[in-house]
């Protein structure tokens, strides 16, 4: 029990830090890499109460949901001022770049939804 | 392929998404055309638990395997083919166990940089317990009820040479499956066999993540081209880059010791004396630097044009010749060509009904409908086993019991390839007990047992002395129809077989329930 207080409690020193050291850019793409996650777990549950009939459906939009996920995830690290030494892309060549993925994904997902 | 691990290697050292992006298109485009495929999705989860392991994991790691793994997923499930496998066969299981330790270790990465390391270790272990316990028990769940599909009797016999020679004939009787001799490596790489062990030790000595990539991938293909000849193809690439490495890492390291101002004898004297001085303090590691430099450089030269005229000489001896026409040097020097195929196959073309089917072992069936654009019942896909093992079944049985079996599969023709005038060597009668083999390997085929083929002393004979079973069955009569009253060469008895040296056993039969149609001219193609 206590462990769990412990716990709790460095879950709160996790998420003030977190509100007042990241900038505001990066805020914006963390809300909507929850949003994007929140749907993937809607479409996953939908999937195990309902059955998988169309099979190439629920996996294309799971799959888009993951790949909107793993894209907009790269696109924060890759924007993430920290992380400036590892790579050596402009801010704008990062945004390009998650455009021209984003836009394989999406032409793969029509394609796949059936 | 490469252009798939080109783009890899350059995505994981830019960490940039367009080359993540590019990576999973050249993807897309190899899991369009070979069933190889699998081996760049477990190559490249593979690399990544390899830098994971080694301490090389980076953001740019992430973000490269990230998008190439949902990428090339998605693009890869659009071939119907491939279909759903990629969540489904134990395959690619590895990839996907990839992609959630990716996710996992960057969010530790990133929940690490925001604690102290107490805070980080009792979170760590408490999420470990819950988490760890819930992802085991569901994986126990699906690997017990059956949802992962094992690993396919293709990739199995990689893993386990002897599965195939016990369970699946038809993949055991490929020549290309065959363990690769020695001397094959030596035929195709020379000089490269030698130089592949230098480039690995210079990749281990600089440890980056495109060599860490590079290293990998050089040691899963010389293993696998040891189980299968066929794979020789995609240890070639891998042997010219790590060799290009060894070599020019080796005169690299000779050509900095070259001193070339040794040879100028018109420098000032205290320029000499100078770097005579400053080549005093070099040469404590071993004397005569210079000339042994030259040596190596001279050695290397001379390993590498004989490396040119090596290869070309193999290409145009053994890679070049169109394996549909053959030739032969006849005794005074002159070339002989054997173009008995395209006959058959142009006799085909014009000669029958355009529906027509024609019934061969499936060796041929992609030039029957190529050339002679006739139906076949099974070509080199091997994609059907029960069919094939339907026309074994037919081949191997008395003309009556084939008789009944091709009504059912509604055939018309009949192509044998028969090389007993000529001395060929790789006809049906050779391959025959493949035939029975595969024949005999499905239900329908149970009372087809390879033992009855062979004499009681378990020859495979087509003289006197051969089983009355081979004797009488289709594929025997079909070539040897007419044969007994040939003559082949000179002393010898009519009905002389010049591939397998005997005289034929049975001769002087008729056909009941067939009739020839066409016999080329060196009787190598008979319908």
């Amino acid at each position: 029990m206590g462990q769990l207080g412990e716990v709790a409690g460095i879950l709160r020193k996790l998420y003030d830090e977190y509100r007042t050291t990241t900038p505001k850019k990066l805020k914006l793409i963390d809300a909507y890499l929850v949003y994007v996650m929140l749907t993937g777990i809607i479409q996953f549950a939908y999937c195990l109460l309902v059955g998988t009939f169309p099979f190439n459906s629920f996996l294309s939009g799971f799959i888009s949901t993951v790949g909107c996920f793993v894209l907009a995830a790269s696109l924060r690290i890759q924007l993430n001022k920290a992380n400036q030494s590892t790579f050596n892309v402009t801010p704008e060549r990062a945004f390009a770049d998650f455009v021209f993925a984003h836009i394989i994904l999406h032409l793969v997902v029509m394609n796949f939804i059936g | 392929m490469l252009l798939t691990y080109y783009f890899w290697i350059k995505a994981v050292k830019s960490g940039s998404i367009m080359w993540s992006a590019s990576c999973a298109l050249a993807y897309f485009y190899m899991v369009s055309s070979w069933g190889g495929y699998v081996f760049l999705i477990n190559l490249i989860p593979l690399h990544v638990l390899a830098l994971m392991f080694t301490g090389h994991f980076s953001h740019r790691v992430y973000v490269a395997y990230s998008t190439v793994y949902i990428l090339g997923t998605i693009l890869s499930m659009q071939i119907p083919f491939v279909g759903f496998q990629p969540v489904q066969s134990s395959e690619h299981m590895l990839a996907f166990g990839t992609f959630g330790l990716c996710q996992l270790f960057s969010f530790i990465e990133y929940v690490k940089s925001k604690l102290t390391k107490t805070q980080f270790d009792t979170l760590f272990s408490f999420a470990l317990v819950t988490v760890g316990f819930a992802a085991a028990g569901a994986g126990v769940v699906l690997w017990a009820s059956g949802k992962i599909a094992p690993w396919t009797g293709r990739f199995y016999a990689l893993l386990d040479p002897s599965y195939a020679k016990n369970h699946i004939p038809i993949i055991a009787s490929v020549s290309e499956h065959q363990p690769t001799a020695w001397s094959s490596f030596f035929f195709d790489f020379e000089l490269l066999v030698f130089m592949f062990p230098v480039g690995i030790y210079y990749c281990f000595k600089e440890l980056t993540d495109a060599n860490i990539f590079i290293i990998m991938y050089g040691m899963t293909s010389i293993y696998f081209a040891g189980v299968m000849v066929r794979l020789m193809l995609v240890l070639a690439p891998v042997m010219c880059v790590l060799s290009g490495i060894g070599i020019s890492s080796v005169l690299t390291t000779y050509m900095r010791n070259l001193d070339v101002n040794q040879l100028k004898k018109s420098v000032t004297s205290t320029a000499q004396s100078s770097t005579r001085a400053r080549r005093n303090d070099d040469s404590s590691s071993y004397p005569r630097k210079n000339e042994i430099a030259f040596g190596v450089v001279c050695m290397m030269t001379f390993f590498l044009m004989t490396y040119v005229f090596h290869c070309t000489w193999v290409t145009s001896e053994a890679y070049s010749s169109p394996s549909i026409v053959l030739s032969a040097r006849s005794g005074d020097g002159s070339r002989y060509i054997f173009d008995d195929f395209r006959e058959a196959y142009w006799w085909l073309r014009y000669n029958t009904d355009e529906d027509a089917k024609v019934m061969s072992w499936w060796d041929y069936g992609y030039q029957i409908t190529a050339m002679a654009n006739r139906t076949i019942l099974v070509d080199n896909n091997t994609w059907n086993n029960t069919h094939i093992s339907r026309v074994g079944q037919a081949m191997s049985s008395t003309e009556d019991k084939a008789y009944e079996i091709m009504r059912e599969l509604d055939v018309d023709y009949v192509l044998v390839i028969f090389g007993g005038l000529i001395g060929y060597s790789s006809d049906d009668i050779n391959k025959f007990l493949w035939m029975v083999r595969i024949g005999g390997s499905t239900e329908k085929g149970a009372h087809i047992k390879e033992s009855d083929y062979f004499t009681p002393q378990g020859e495979f004979r087509v003289d006197k002395s051969g089983s009355p079973t081979l004797l009488n069955c289709l594929m025997y009569k079909l070539s040897y129809y007419r044969f007994g009253e040939t003559y082949t060469e000179q002393d010898k008895p009519p009905g002389y077989d010049r591939t397998r040296s005997v005289e034929i056993g049975n001769k002087n039969f008729e056909l009941e329930k067939l009739e020839e149609a066409y016999t080329t001219e060196h009787w190598l193609v008979r319908i």
